[in-house]
């Protein structure tokens, strides 16, 4: 796929931040003194300390791999792939199915996906091409700090401050005007899946818009003042100049959003609602993937129990590994040719 | 391209100019009512944060444990000393193995295949869900010694900051410039020194700045404790035995029915808050201004 905003990429500049992907040139020099006997040894043992390390990453990951597989055996086996597209959830007679889970957390993640993506373009758009120099430092610190707020805070604001402010005045609103639709019926709890995604997006926005931020920027200046120059409004500028040339960026940063949602814990557990069903109302209470592992764990009695819940966790593990991975491809293929930051 | 001038966007019937002129101003009005809706909350929950905690904030909360429940009064001082516990064994994990899976990209391993895959690995190992990691900690260290521990929730935190400084740590070394590097071996300082007291040291605003944004994000964890440390009423700083969190005090009062110790939960919200917000200013203000500016 062409991507035009790459074509800056022929030319490479010299300092070492930009070049992330080449090898630094080895100068003759340096190689002669790297070589040199007495301290051959000990800069090998260094070098070999420090590559210890960086594959104790590969070996974080595979444990973590092997530990949730081995555990969750005895379910596997047991119910195979019934075990995602069952309803019952019955530790008492051993029976486990983990669909009202999975739709609990891709429901909840749409939802967040739906309200946040809008919003954080728009803010990205504002920061990197209206926003006065002035206003940008400061607002670009308060996403930040949105961003390192802890899930457990979100969730207790969430459980004082919106779940009433919802249960009030929006679900009532929202029942009158929408209920025709069927999915905003039911009786008002405040609490519920919506409650979780909107808890969802508040957390989900940071990192999606700091990341198209990051996208945009990366567009060269060249493409906008192309578009400029032949007669463009500054939406149009936008729109064609930069959004175009960042969209597949922009899919990426998405999709990190989607897993950071897709394995959120805390926030969701204390507002969702903690019931195992499903229901087409999103004013329902619900249950996620992430908050029956979360409430369940420490009570799961028998091996079988623990054995469907750490299933759970090894599905959300694989999820997020993929849709992680498939972020980072796509964000990369933008911001590879990007000139260096700052320039 | 040639064959794309057929139909410019520009060409439509509905781009006239009251038209551009209207979307262009619209355009405008979306990304500033976007702005105000995002900062909102944000502003509401600090708002809300300083109200409720600051009131219910006094030198009982830093000093006392928790009391039986329907008794007033009682503090946090047992969750907020384990959590210096449990931070403490995560920063002796999470630091130097970070730094040094860093200092590998970027000096040892630059380039090569090995290096972009630890890369890409610690990319993946950041966005995997802290709850999953309780689970596979609680399944390695919890269940073959059999009890809850303090270990086993630091040895949680700790790999989960790994990533984080990891990137961090390789992104601030690659902006060291290689002259510096040569300069050190030139005068004969072996390849090992030259790394660790010249380029690590060049770049030692960056590398901070990446562990205690790694810190921050830990800190406020509470998920991968739930059943690792797992929590504890009393005052305990043994290792091997539960261990109290603020996060995870945070959460078990947060949805209990009591309105006394929601006072405490939000006591307690506010001072995760300031140490987390601290951190962050902190942070931004050495990056930027430090010897690599812009770098953050």
């Amino acid at each position: 796929m062409h991507i035009p905003l790459q074509t800056g990429r022929s030319e490479v500049s010299l300092d070492a931040a930009s070049s992330l992907e080449k090898a630094p040139p080895q100068s003759p020099v340096r190689a002669f003194l790297l070589s040199r006997g007495s301290s051959a040894f000990a800069d090998r043992a260094f070098g070999g300390l420090m590559l210890v390390c960086a594959l104790a990453i590969f070996g974080i990951v595979a444990l973590i791999l092997f530990e949730l597989i081995s555990r969750s055996r005895l379910t596997i086996e047991r119910f195979g792939l019934k075990f995602f597209f069952g309803s019952a959830w019955d530790p008492v007679n051993g029976n486990f199915g983990a669909l009202p889970f999975i739709y609990g957390t891709v429901v909840s993640s749409i939802v967040a996906l739906i309200v946040a993506v809008p919003l954080a373009i728009g803010l990205a758009v504002f920061l990197t091409e209206m926003c006065p120099r002035m206003l940008r430092g400061p607002l670009a610190f308060l996403t930040e700090l949105l961003a390192a707020i802890p899930s457990v805070v979100y969730g207790l604001w969430a459980v004082f401050v919106l779940v009433p402010l919802l249960r009030e005045y929006v679900n009532p609103w929202l029942m009158k005007i929408l209920g025709w639709t069927g999915i905003f019926t039911g009786p008002n709890y405040g609490i519920g899946m919506l409650a979780a995604g909107l808890i969802l997006s508040i957390m989900i926005l940071p990192i999606i818009s700091s990341l198209t931020r990051e996208v945009m920027s990366a567009v060269p200046h060249s493409q906008r003042e192309a578009v400029l120059a032949l007669g463009a409004t500054r939406w149009e500028m936008i729109r064609m100049g930069v959004l175009r040339n960042a969209r597949i960026g922009i899919v990426g940063s998405v999709i990190l959003g989607l897993g950071r949602a897709l394995g959120e814990t805390m926030a969701v557990t204390m507002v969702i609602g903690n019931r195992p069903e499903i229901s087409h109302s999103l004013l329902a209470p619900a249950y996620s993937m992430a908050s029956v592992i979360a409430n369940e764990f420490t009570e799961a009695s028998d091996e079988l129990y623990l054995s469907a819940l750490v299933e759970i966790g090894l599905a959300l593990f694989v999820v997020t590994i993929v849709v992680n991975a498939l972020a980072r491809v796509l964000v990369w293929a933008v911001t590879r040719g990007a000139p260096a930051r700052g320039a | 391209m040639a064959s794309r001038t057929a139909n410019l966007p520009l060409q439509g019937r509905k781009y006239t100019r009251a038209w551009r002129t209207f979307a262009n101003h619209m355009a405008t009005v979306v990304a500033v009512g976007s702005t105000i809706l995002v900062v909102m909350p944000l502003v509401a929950i600090f708002i809300y944060l300083i109200y409720k905690g600051a009131s219910s904030l006094n030198f009982a909360f830093f000093t006392q444990i928790p009391k039986p429940v329907g008794e007033a009064g009682g503090g946090m001082a047992n969750a907020i000393a384990g959590s210096a516990v449990l931070l403490a064994i995560a920063s002796l994990i999470g630091v130097p193995v970070g730094i040094a899976s860093g200092i590998y990209i970027s000096e040892f391993g630059r380039g090569t295949r090995i290096a972009n895959m630890v890369r890409f690995t610690a990319d993946v190992l950041n966005g995997v869900p802290s709850i999953v990691m309780g689970i596979a900690i609680y399944s390695l260290i919890v269940l073959p010694q059999k009890h809850f521990s303090a270990l086993a929730g630091g040895v949680a935190l700790g790999i989960m900051m790994v990533p984080t400084i990891t990137r961090t740590t390789e992104e601030m070394l690659l902006m060291v410039p290689l002259s510096v590097r040569e300069a050190a071996l030139g005068l004969g300082v072996p390849n090992w020194r030259s790394v660790l007291s010249i380029t690590l040291r060049t770049a030692s605003p960056g590398v901070i700045t990446g562990c205690m944004l790694a810190f921050a994000r830990v800190a406020g964890e509470t998920a991968p404790l739930l059943f690792t440390a797992l929590g504890n009423q009393f005052w305990s700083t043994n290792i091997n035995e539960p261990i109290a969190a603020l996060p995870l005090q945070i959460f078990v009062y947060a949805i209990s029915p009591y309105d006394e110790w929601h006072r405490l939960a939000w006591a307690g919200a506010l001072v995760l808050i300031v140490l987390i917000v601290v951190s962050v200013a902190l942070v931004r203000y050495v990056a930027g201004r430090g010897v690599l500016k812009g770098a953050s």
